[in-house]
């Protein structure tokens, strides 16, 4: 078993005797007796030492055999290269095993990496603010939600149903505290068709860009929308993406929310994720979550430190916008790391590599007699198609054969497709095997 | 014993580099490029036969262009100017930071955990879904409950799960209470969770054994109240010995009891809060179960109920079938989902990795340890600080740096910054609120007698400095890579990005 507790026997007696106790277990006469439990009754089996914890995690992992599964799977969670830099770097234990940093003076590692994080995800979105993360993109969603309903002093929220539909799960979840009233947009052919404004005037506007089809929705028509009834536009964006289209802020966004795994972070069955979060600067009193800013010391030495503090729920308790306390910094770290990897001209030439897997994955795959795009919108690094048979059955059978296939998502109007993402990772050879198996599978 | 050699004191903390550390940006050069791709021999085609017009980007966002080598040293210094619980002693009060074995990192880290996509079949991630089960399991086990969802992310995501969770409870009882109590002690997650809950906090005030004062809160309970939120130990690291009247007075307003388990470390293996009578649980897996904290996160918060609400647990949670099959099954009335996925699991295979190498005897020795310790520290700063509720205590305990700010107007924040000159982390100051010039120690069960002799001196020798009363404290803390900070200037001359820095 581990052995994580230091003291000795003799180290043990002496520490009781300082404090005038004779045992341990006079450390709980605090607790009620009635309350105390046996170690009898306490059936969690006897630990174990590293080396055989290793292996019972070992074989758990080998259990996993989707991980060894060739990825055409997106739909929020990308399958991306990552450099080796970022998990030798970003592993280091100062930044893995620190706490916030509430104390400025020994924590200017985390605090100045967060920051160039807030300026690269303020850049990649066209917004002036951005925060020090949140938990993922769903919940991401939620708070750009909260921010605009409280903004506006509206409730009803327009939801477009090119949103995932585990993050508006989510959205819709959190609603029932909040009281907001969520409606659902429709799509149609991929893209949203925003409704005209009624009596109940939206505080929200929120649209995935590009949406949960994969398909480059008509962000000129969100923004008129959101400009006509008075709402925020929220964006929710790919950050891969956005190395080649529009930024959020161009199309005129209020709030851009998105999910930062692709840069940097592995796939690990969703999580620990990277909710990003920017905001143009007239909303930064009303940010979830914490805000690094630069500052000095005593001695006129640049430094930096969390800010806007009075936001916050330690301080504002019932009266905070955002209960956010524990975030994902050490993901953050991991995502800042990447961008500056990837730079200017990398993350562009990762966008575009994307679109060029992505097309050429579909333009073989349309050339299949009975295969049929899902929607005929423009698409960028994921497509959907509709297949001649069950998706399920599909994605079953091409992980028997070394793929998995994508994820199921449906037209908005019941027409059930699959969801196929390509990113820089997959080569012409896979992709060929994977279409190849993929004619197989439909007959 | 005089003077002590410890190993969790970081006294080479002088060495590290004062010098200002540049940007990412300004060690940018025009086109220089780090980044490299793999060879696919996917046809290229040129932007603007891939994307409309009118989406592509006209300009490239403006993100660094840096050389590899030259990234990877900016990293490296970034780490220099950073204290962590690897480097030495962090004794924040309510945060239990404590050592985070290495074994726990690699576990989480084999790719037949990281390299799966969510999304991915059961029937090729048994791996996942036994393990994410087992952990269920285990969390039940530790805690008295009897059903749990994993996938909140952190503490306060596991909060307002509870609350979603009291409100449906409600819902199906056919009524709609709109108030929940909350001890004046209390994190401020928990009235912040309550609001965003939609329901009204309702504070009880605490009594002068520093406990929930049990005659106040029978005055607030009434046929409003949908629960109460509290944390055993509490903040000022007591047990609530009365917890099983509180229990009974707000279940028989038909009230719910919810646990904070931010300070669940103190009874493992000791006593369970299903045990005491609560019926929501969340445990915050970075704080008693290792999950190393990032700088800020990521945790995991998952929460666990008694039998009559677990049909209203957020899905979808693991399960496995006759056949011995795992699979996801999303519970009847559930709430919803809470998390895009299935929550921060990688934190959960860590968690569950520190469980199987404590087991159960080791995670009541965890307990043990934790509270023999605060307990020691607490003897042992006697006479350097007043201590309001000098009792025995759990895990933690609140000192008052009041008698040294009477004394010498040397305030709890100098003392923090002073210590910090010491080669230690601060403890929690000016928290919990009911505690003028506090500062909470937590020393957790990792450190050794001998660290805590060493943490003992360095707040001795602050002490000392203060009552020289020549201001010394007022300008710590000098060993650090940068001097006091100066927070108010960050707050009114906000500049949160590179771009917003004042020109020249």
């Amino acid at each position: 078993m581990g052995h994580y507790v230091p003291h000795t026997d003799e180290e043990l007696v002496s520490m009781l005797e300082f404090i005038g106790l004779d045992s341990l277990d006079q450390l709980f006469e605090c607790v009620p007796e009635a309350l105390r439990l046996a170690q009898a009754d306490f059936a969690v089996a006897p630990g174990l030492s590293e080396f055989d914890t290793a292996a019972e995690m070992e074989r758990l992992a080998r259990a996993n055999r989707g991980s060894e599964l060739i990825c055409f799977a997106g739909a929020g969670a990308y399958d991306h290269d990552i450099s080796s830099m970022v998990r030798r770097i970003g592993m280091r234990t100062e930044f893995v095993t620190a706490y916030t940093p509430y104390q400025p003076e020994v924590a200017q590692g985390v605090l100045q990496a967060l920051f160039e994080y807030q300026t690269m995800v303020a850049r990649l979105t066209g917004l002036e603010i951005a925060n020090a993360s949140l938990y993922d993109g769903a919940t991401a969603t939620v708070e750009g939600v909260n921010l605009a309903v409280a903004a506006t002093g509206r409730s009803t929220v327009w939801l477009s149903d090119g949103l995932h539909r585990r993050w508006a799960e989510v959205v819709c979840t959190f609603a029932a505290g909040t009281g907001h009233r969520i409606e659902t947009v429709p799509l149609s052919d991929g893209l949203t068709a925003w409704p005209e404004p009624g009596a109940e005037p939206p505080g929200a506007v929120v649209v995935q860009y590009p949406n949960r089809l994969g398909c480059l929705d008509d962000m000129t028509a969100a923004a008129k929308v959101a400009r006509a009834t008075g709402a925020l536009l929220v964006v929710a964006f790919d950050p891969v993406a956005a190395g080649v289209l529009k930024s959020p802020g161009e199309w005129g966004a209020d709030v851009a929310v998105g999910e930062g795994q692709p840069f940097g972070t592995p796939m690990s069955f969703g999580g620990p994720y990277l909710g990003l979060f920017a905001a143009r600067l007239e909303h930064v009193r009303r940010v979830p979550g914490r805000i690094v800013g630069e500052t000095v010391d005593l001695e006129g030495r640049r430094a930096y430190v969390t800010t806007l503090r009075t936001r916050e729920q330690d301080i504002r308790r019932e009266k905070a916008s955002s209960n956010v306390c524990t975030n994902q910094t050490l993901i953050a770290v991991h995502c800042a790391l990447q961008m500056s990897w990837l730079g200017k001209s990398g993350l562009r030439e990762l966008g575009r590599r994307c679109a060029q897997g992505t097309r050429y994955t579909r333009d073989a795959l349309l050339s299949i007699d009975g295969i049929e795009p899902l929607v005929g919108a423009p698409v960028l690094r994921e497509f959907a198609v509709k297949l001649p048979v069950a998706p399920e059955l599909v994605i079953d059978r091409l992980a028997d054969e070394g793929f998995l296939a994508g994820v199921v998502t449906d037209d908005g109007a019941g027409t059930d497709g699959l969801l196929i993402s390509v990113t820089e990772r997959r080569t012409r050879t896979e992709i060929d095997a994977f279409v190849a198996t993929m004619e197989k599978a439909i007959r | 014993m005089t003077s002590t050699i410890s190993g969790g004191q970081a006294t080479s903390i002088p060495m590290m580099g004062r010098d200002e550390e540049p940007t990412v940006f300004e060690l940018s050069v025009p086109g220089r490029v780090a980044a490299q791709f793999r060879t696919t021999d996917v046809p290229a085609l040129a932007d603007s036969d891939l994307i409309p017009a009118e989406h592509l980007r006209a300009e490239p966002a403006e993100l660094p262009e840096i050389g590899e080598r030259d990234l990877v040293a900016h990293g490296t210094r970034l780490t220099h100017r950073q204290y962590s619980v690897d480097l030495g002693a962090y004794p924040l009060g309510s945060c239990t930071m404590k050592y985070n074995p290495k074994l726990c990192d690699e576990a989480a880290g084999l790719p037949g955990f990281a390299a799966v996509h969510p999304a991915t079949p059961p029937a090729f991630t048994q791996g996942w879904l036994e393990m994410l089960g087992a952990l269920g399991s285990v969390l039940c086990e530790i805690t008295g409950m009897h059903d749990v969802t994993l996938a909140p992310p952190a503490g306060a995501s596991g909060e307002l799960t509870g609350l979603l969770l009291m409100r449906a409870w409600d819902e199906a009882q056919g009524r709609q209470r709109t108030k929940v109590v909350i001890p004046d002690s209390a994190h401020g997650t928990n009235p912040a969770s309550v609001t965003l809950g939609g329901y009204e906090t309702v504070t009880v005030p605490s009594d002068e054994r520093g406990l929930v004062d049990v005659k106040a809160l029978r005055d607030r309970l009434d046929e409003d109240v949908a629960g109460i939120m509290l944390t055993n130990p509490n903040t000022l690291g007591l047990f609530e010995s009365d917890i099983v009247e509180i229990a009974a007075a707000v279940h028989e307003v038909g009230g719910l009891l919810y646990y904070d388990g931010a300070n669940l470390n103190a009874i493992l293996g000791v006593t369970r809060p299903g045990d005491m009578g609560f019926d929501i649980v969340h445990m915050n897996l970075h704080k008693t179960f290792a999950v190393p904290h990032g700088g800020g996160g990521p945790g995991a918060g998952p929460v666990a109920v008694s039998e009559r609400l677990a049909e209203f647990l957020p899905g979808p949670l693991p399960v496995q079938g006759a056949d011995g099959q795992w699979a996801w099954r999303t519970p009847a009335r559930s709430i919803g989902r809470v998390h895009g996925w299935y929550g921060n699991a990688l934190a959960l295979a860590r968690a569950y990795s520190y469980i199987l190498v404590n087991g159960g005897d080791g995670l009541r020795r965890v307990a043990e340890g934790a509270v023999l310790n605060a307990n020691w520290l607490r003897h042992r700063l006697r006479g350097t600080f007043d201590i309001p509720y000098d009792r025995p205590n759990m895990h933690e305990f609140v000192a008052s740096a009041t008698n040294i700010k009477k004394a010498h107007g040397v305030k709890a924040f100098d003392i923090a910054k002073g210590l910090l000159d010491e080669g230690f982390h601060a403890p929690t100051m000016y928290f919990p609120l009911i505690v003028a010039e506090a500062l909470m120690i937590e020393p957790t069960e990792t450190e050794s007698l001998q660290t805590l002799e060493a943490l003992a001196q360095a707040f001795e020798r602050v002490a000392e400095i203060a009552a020289v009363g020549d201001d010394e404290l007022a300008t710590a803390p000098q060993n650090t890579p940068v001097g006091r900070v100066d927070e108010a200037r960050a707050a009114r001359q906000l500049i949160a990005t590179y771009d917003m820095r004042p020109p020249g």
